[in-house]
This record gives C-alpha cells, sequence and structure tokens, in this order.
C-alpha cells in the first residue's frame, strides 16, 4: 500500500509523525522542567538553613539582626485554611450537586450548571476584591475584632472557591451511578431521598473523595485572593489572627528579596510542590481504584 | 403507600430536602449578588476616558488602555502558542500512540501540569523564560508560562472531541490511499474543529482570569506597548487582572479596581457563553454518529 505514496508525501509523512510525537511529550518536558528547576533552585537554601529549622521553626525573620526562617507558620497556615474551606465547601457542595443530579427539574438543572461554570471563571484577584470589601469588614464587626484581615476571612473565601470543582466533580460521580441500584432501592419500598442518600451518595464515594481532593488542591494552591483577605503577617496561625499562607508568602516577598531569603522562598515553593504533587498522587490513585 | 412511611422517615426526608434547598439557594444568591454587587460598584466608574488612556501622575488620572492591550496580546501570544502544541499533543494521543504505557505516562504528566497552583507557574517562569531564556520580564514571558500552564486544557478538549470522530470517516480516507498526516489533516481536524474551538475558549478564559503567574513574569508596567514590539524581550506590562490587584492592595484606589472587576466579570460572561454554545454544537456532532 505504502508504495503508493510518492516519495515526498513519505517523507511530510514521517516529518509530521514526528511532529506530533514530539508535541505528545511536550508535557512530560514540562513537568520534568518545572520538577528540575523547583529542586535545583529549591535545595540549597534548605542546605544552609537546616531541614529541621526550615520545616519545623516557629519564626520566620529573614530580614532581622539574627534571621530565621522557620516555615512552619505557612505550613499550618495553609493546612489549616484548606480544611477549613473543605469543613464549609465540602458539605454544601456535595448537598448542591445532589440537587442538580437527581431533583432539579430541567430547566433549573441547566441553569444551576451554569451558574457553577460562572462560579469557576471568576477571577481569583475579584473573590479577593469582594473579599476585601464585603467578608475582612463583615468578620471585624461580627466578632468584635480589630482587623478581619485573618485566617477565617480566608476560609471563607476559599470555600467559596472550591464549590465549583467540589458541585461539578461529584455531579459527574453521582450521575454516573447505574439506574438499576436506584430502582432495585425505590422498589424495595425506599423514598426518593432515602435512595439518593443511602444507595446514590455511597455508590458515588470515590467521585466524590476526588471532588474533595481536587478541593484540597485549589485551595492549598491560591494565591492572590488569600493574599489579600488574611492579613499577611507570619504568624502561627489563629482562626482570628492574620496569617500567611504556603502560596502567600513566596509571593508577597518576591518582588524585593535577595540573598538567602530569595532562595529560601524557592524552597517553600518546593514545598508547596510537594504537597500538590501527594495530592495529585492521591487522586490518581482514587480515580485509578474507582476504575478497577 | 405513601401512608405506610413512618413518621421519622417523614421528618428525616424533610430535614435533608431542606438542607439540599439551602446549600442550592446559597450558590445562586451567591452568585447573583456576586455579579450584581460588582457591577453595581464597577460600571458607574467606567467612562471613555478610562477605557482609552493610560495612567497619568501628572494630571492624577487612572486610565486601563495599557492593561486593555497587553491582556489582548497576552491571550493572542498564548493561543498561538499553546494551541499547536496542543492539538498536536491530542492528535499524537488518539491518532498516533500505540502504547499504552507511554499514552499513560503523557496523561499522568498532563494531569500534573493541570494541578500545579499558578503560583508556582509564575515562579518557575520567571526562573527559565525571564531569566534563563533571558526573555527578562516581559510579555512574551508571560505568555510562554500561560502556554504551558493552558496546555491541559486544550489537550483535554481536542482529545474529546477527536473521539467523537467516527473511525469510518479514517478508515475511508485510508482506502482511498489517504497517508496518515493527509486523512489528519483534510478529514480528523476538520471534523474535531468545535473542540479546538472550545478548547481556545476555555483557555482564553483561563489566562483573562489569571494573575499569579503574570505578576513575576510579565510585570506590573502599565505603559502602551505596540503590537508589534509586545512580543520583544524586556518589554514587561501587567493584564487587567494585575492591575486590578495593585490598585486595591497596593493602592487602595478601590473604585478602580472595581470598574476593573466590572469588566473582567462581563468577560467572563461572555466567554462561559460562547463556551456553552460551542460545546452545545460538540455534543450535537457526537450525538449524530
Amino acid at each position: 500500500m505504502k508504495n503508493g505514496l510518492k516519495l515526498g508525501a513519505k517523507l511530510v509523512e514521517r516529518i509530521m509523525g514526528g511532529i506530533f510525537t514530539l508535541c505528545g511529550f511536550a508535557a512530560v518536558l514540562f513537568v520534568a522542567v518545572i520538577t528540575v528547576f523547583l529542586f535545583v533552585s529549591g535545595i540549597p537554601a534548605i542546605g544552609e538553613i537546616g531541614l529541621g529549622d526550615f520545616l519545623l521553626c516557629t519564626v520566620w525573620s529573614p530580614t532581622s539582626a539574627n534571621p530565621q526562617y522557620g516555615i512552619l507558620p505557612f505550613i499550618t497556615a495553609s493546612v489549616m485554611g484548606t480544611a477549613g474551606a473543605i469543613i464549609i465547601g465540602v458539605p454544601i457542595g456535595l448537598m448542591c450537586a445532589v440537587y442538580i443530579s437527581k431533583f432539579a427539574p430541567k430547566k433549573l438543572r441547566g441553569v444551576l450548571r451554569e451558574a457553577v461554570s460562572l462560579l469557576s471563571g471568576i477571577p481569583s484577584v475579584v473573590y479577593g476584591l469582594v473579599g476585601m470589601i464585603i467578608i475582612v469588614p463583615a468578620v471585624r464587626t461580627v466578632f468584635g475584632l480589630p482587623d478581619g484581615a485573618n485566617l477565617f476571612s480566608a476560609i471563607i473565601v476559599l470555600s467559596i472557591m472550591i464549590l465549583p470543582s467540589v458541585i461539578s466533580v461529584s455531579e459527574t460521580a453521582i450521575n454516573a451511578v447505574p439506574h438499576e441500584f436506584e430502582e432495585g432501592s425505590l422498589a424495595l419500598g425506599a423514598t426518593k431521598t432515602e435512595t439518593v442518600f443511602k444507595i446514590s451518595v455511597p455508590a458515588a464515594k470515590s467521585g466524590i473523595l476526588a471532588s474533595v481532593v481536587l478541593g484540597i488542591g485549589r485551595a492549598i494552591g491560591e494565591a492572590m485572593a488569600v493574599m489579600m483577605v488574611s492579613g499577611n503577617v507570619a504568624n502561627m496561625p489563629k482562626l482570628f489572627g492574620s496569617v500567611r499562607f504556603l502560596t502567600t508568602a513566596v509571593a508577597s516577598e518576591m518582588s524585593y528579596s535577595s540573598g538567602l531569603q530569595r532562595k529560601a522562598l524557592f524552597s517553600i515553593a518546593l514545598v508547596l510542590f510537594i504537597f500538590i504533587l501527594i495530592i495529585n498522587f492521591v487522586l490518581n490513585f482514587v480515580i485509578k481504584r474507582k476504575k478497577d | 403507600m405513601k401512608n405506610k412511611i413512618s413518621p421519622k422517615r417523614k421528618v428525616k426526608a424533610a430535614v435533608i430536602n431542606s438542607l439540599m434547598y439551602a446549600a442550592t439557594g446559597i450558590i445562586l444568591v451567591l452568585l447573583a449578588a456576586l455579579i450584581g454587587y460588582i457591577l453595581y460598584r464597577g460600571i458607574p466608574n467606567i467612562s471613555l476616558d478610562f477605557l482609552s488612556t493610560k495612567p497619568s501622575l501628572i494630571k492624577e488620572t487612572i486610565g486601563i488602555l495599557p492593561n486593555i492591550l497587553n491582556t489582548i496580546y497576552i491571550v493572542l501570544m498564548t493561543i498561538l502558542v499553546v494551541l499547536p502544541i496542543g492539538i498536536g499533543s491530542a492528535v499524537y494521543l488518539n491518532e498516533y500512540a500505540k502504547n499504552k504505557r507511554l499514552v499513560g505516562m503523557i496523561e499522568l504528566a498532563t494531569e500534573t501540569l493541570a494541578g500545579i497552583p499558578s503560583i508556582i507557574y509564575g515562579l518557575v517562569g520567571m526562573l527559565v523564560f525571564v531569566q534563563f531564556l533571558s526573555f527578562g520580564t516581559s510579555l512574551a514571558a508571560g505568555a510562554m508560562t500561560l502556554a504551558v500552564m493552558t496546555l491541559p486544557t486544550v489537550i483535554r478538549t481536542v482529545q474529546e472531541s477527536l473521539k467523537t470522530v467516527p473511525d469510518s470517516y479514517r478508515e475511508g480516507a485510508l482506502a482511498l490511499g489517504s497517508g496518515k498526516w493527509h486523512m489528519i489533516r483534510t478529514v480528523v481536524l476538520p471534523s474535531s474543529i468545535d473542540g479546538i474551538v472550545t478548547g481556545c475558549i476555555l483557555s482564553v478564559g483561563r489566562i483573562v482570569g489569571e494573575s499569579a503567574a503574570l505578576m513575576f513574569t510579565a510585570g506590573m508596567a502599565n505603559e502602551i506597548i505596540g503590537l508589534f514590539s509586545a512580543p520583544l524581550p524586556n518589554n514587561p506590562g501587567s493584564t487587567l487582572t494585575v492591575a486590578l490587584y495593585m490598585y486595591a492592595k497596593e493602592r487602595g484606589e478601590f473604585d478602580v479596581a472595581f470598574a476593573i472587576a466590572a469588566i473582567l466579570m462581563i468577560l467572563t460572561l461572555i466567554i462561559n457563553l460562547t463556551a456553552r454554545l460551542a460545546a452545545h454544537k460538540l455534543q450535537k456532532r457526537g450525538g449524530d454518529k
């Protein structure tokens, strides 16, 4: 067959095949480059500071006479902020996903799906701006604080920002549950609500878990919105105290830092990257298990 | 029938149902309030001067023309780079790749890229494009960074669309003596054009909304740059989102920030609408098969 092609055409085929293969591996190349650059620029500062001091010291004061580079405050703030966002966002998102999937009339379903995709399309600086102007003052007044820019405000903004991923992924998972499961339950006399919450939701649990892990990834990686509402002081986190996350620690000092301080910022990014890799790994594990 | 359901079960169902309504209500009210408030605070501050001038220290006026232009430049440059690579990658995965483990590896890499937070893209973009490849802080460095960031979106949408092209099309072309590339160019890609368009629109949405990845790559300058000097190295500029951040956080100019937020909001609405239209077409085509 192939002999039917002219020599020139054959050559073009060969070249195009090569180009497509190259493009195919672009993603792999990019991941490799990102990993190499983060490790190469992140490791030296950790070596200088010492891994223990870096990860476990509770003081971050790179510009003082006796500089200390402890990032435990950032790690704890990121973990607490993410946990808070999950605790508030996941129940609301899951309930909404169940409604969209199983109860909403067809027209309302379309509207809700559109609303969710709009929420996910809003830029994070816009969330940050609204958080700054509405949520921060509200938190200050409601809890009688001198300043409302704190961990709690960040948690509220993050829990709104993770809603779209939680809702759309869990909805897909619930939609994928075979009808026979539900029909069996209904035939045995269970009501629709009972069927949905005792059969459909448990059957979709790996998909729902995936949506939670995705939400964790979103929350832990968010920088701009958090920067605008969390106060940005490098304290050990308290719910109503000004905090700095891993992401905002990198963003807030990068523009003016130099020397070891700058190198330490790359190390913080490396720590964040490792967190994300772990989350991705868990996500893959969850999805893989579902497929099996 | 209904009488057989005990009061306890009825109460439980009522509680769960009302929680569900409440959650859905929260989402709808939240979105409506967000859109309404931003437009209400922002639109009164948008004027022709505001859209068509650059900030002036002497006259003490603020204009966002440079930021609008920079956003357009970055969108164009990013799409120009990411689209060929993304389509090529999707074509490789769907048409060429035979080794399952290689495909698995590429898909894992794509998922990893999709999960990396934008602040890390910004940082690595600064290390690789700004410093290592010496683009300097520039629109070009920002666009390259965003091209890597949006690659997974393009690959995924185009791949979905390629999957809906019936195999009979391919077999028909090959049976007529066409080569593989010829078949892809004349049969496969034209039939998946709506997937390519959708991927494009989704990427534009992400680019327009991105800020963390641009602050350290494209910089924060507010000067007007011409179309032909935009891709050159050492030409920094802030997009609308970065400008919003600077005006709100660093300068306390909230009216300006809300005006930009309103523009971004309207853009988001338009982008979502077009994406839905394109996706709708895609689904209809998939259904015809």
